[in-house]
């Protein structure tokens, strides 16, 4: 039974990424994308992992659909048909899975309690924690407390990118540089700024920046 | 459960590489970041499954339980750190997004390249 529902789960998340490519629609895109977030928890609480499995159930069905969202309110919902035929990448990505697939050879079977990965910290924090600790829930224990420095640097992590979101969307609308007759030309921002006392901080910026943009171009070019 | 053998490897890369042809081959960025999940989930898969045991239930302890086998919480602990990260960084980028829309009107990379060159 066990292995019924973990092919078909398994079998059921690659239609849904095979769909996700196919589809042309990034609202339909970003929907399916938490459909498969959503089968891929399902999938965490066949293999035991329950907190994996409402965490991503939360953050990777929910939070993450919820920014998606929010974005493409921001940039629209079409995607543009592809102008060159997809030959290399299809060629790069099915040569990475066939030297992935020799690889798992290797791999010792699924399930085996024997396996290496079973026999290092793992049988002390099952034997222990629950009298060094005192918390039944042993993943609550490895993280909270053995490895509390991981779940620290976690933290830091976070506020990191939220420091970088923050920033990114805080600037607000910034002058654009349009390439045009050979040289650089920067564009305000809005007609506002340009005709109220921003038109000089415009034109300084445009001096500023076109020189070195100007040889960049030249170089590309 | 060992009768599966390596069929869950196997199905972790062909969403590793779904993931990946989306990353490289299609110009749209927002389509970018949600192969870039694609391709993290089936990581966050191929972790659990390592972690999983023939037989085994979830690392919680069972009251009286003395000959339960519990699967491998170590696997667990460090995915659960990972999709936080995850979510993290894909706001970082989507964030990026919103900006590259504002600065060059588009989110399409051959257009980008296009306007910039």
């Amino acid at each position: 039974m066990v292995e019924f529902v973990d092919i078909a789960l398994l079998v059921l998340l690659g239609i849904t990424a095979f769909s996700i490519i196919r589809q042309k629609n990034l609202f339909a895109a970003v929907m399916l994308a938490g459909i498969y977030s959503l089968l891929s928890a399902g999938l965490f609480v066949v293999m035991d992992a329950v907190d994996v499995a409402f965490t991503e159930a939360a953050v990777g069905a929910g939070i993450s659909t919820i920014l998606m969202l929010g974005t493409l309110a921001l940039v629209g919902h079409s995607e543009h048909q592809p102008q060159h035929r997809p030959i290399l990448p299809l060629f790069v990505v099915i040569l990475t899975g066939a030297v992935l697939v020799y690889g798992t050879l290797d791999i010792p079977p699924f399930g085996d309690a024997s396996n290496p990965a079973h026999h290092h910290v793992a049988p002390h924090y099952l034997e222990e924690s629950e009298h060094e600790i005192g918390i039944p829930n042993v993943v609550t224990s490895v993280l909270a407390s053995y490895r509390g420095y991981d779940t620290m640097g976690e933290t830091t992590v976070i506020f990191a990118a939220l420091v970088g979101v923050l920033l990114l969307l805080s600037l607000g609308p910034r002058p654009r540089r349009v390439f045009s007759n050979g040289r650089w030309i920067t564009v305000a921002a809005s007609e506002k700024d340009a005709s109220e006392g921003g038109a000089e901080e415009a034109q300084e910026d445009t001096l500023q920046i076109s020189p070195e943009e100007k040889t960049l171009g030249d170089t590309n070019g | 459960m060992t009768a599966l053998g390596l069929f869950n490897y196997w199905a972790v890369i062909f969403l590793m590489m779904v993931g990946f042809y989306t990353l490289i081959a299609r110009g749209n960025l927002v389509k970018k970041i949600i192969g870039l999940n694609i391709f993290q989930t089936s990581v966050f898969i191929l972790y659990i499954t390592m972690g999983k045991i023939t037989g085994g239930t979830a690392p919680i302890f069972v009251e009286g339980g003395e000959d339960v086998i519990y699967s491998n919480p170590i696997p667990h602990v460090l995915i659960l750190t990972a999709i936080v990260v995850g979510v993290a960084t894909s706001a970082v980028g989507l964030s990026l997004v919103i900006r590259i829309k504002e600065a060059f009107g588009t989110i399409e990379e051959d257009e980008i390249q296009d306007e910039s060159l």
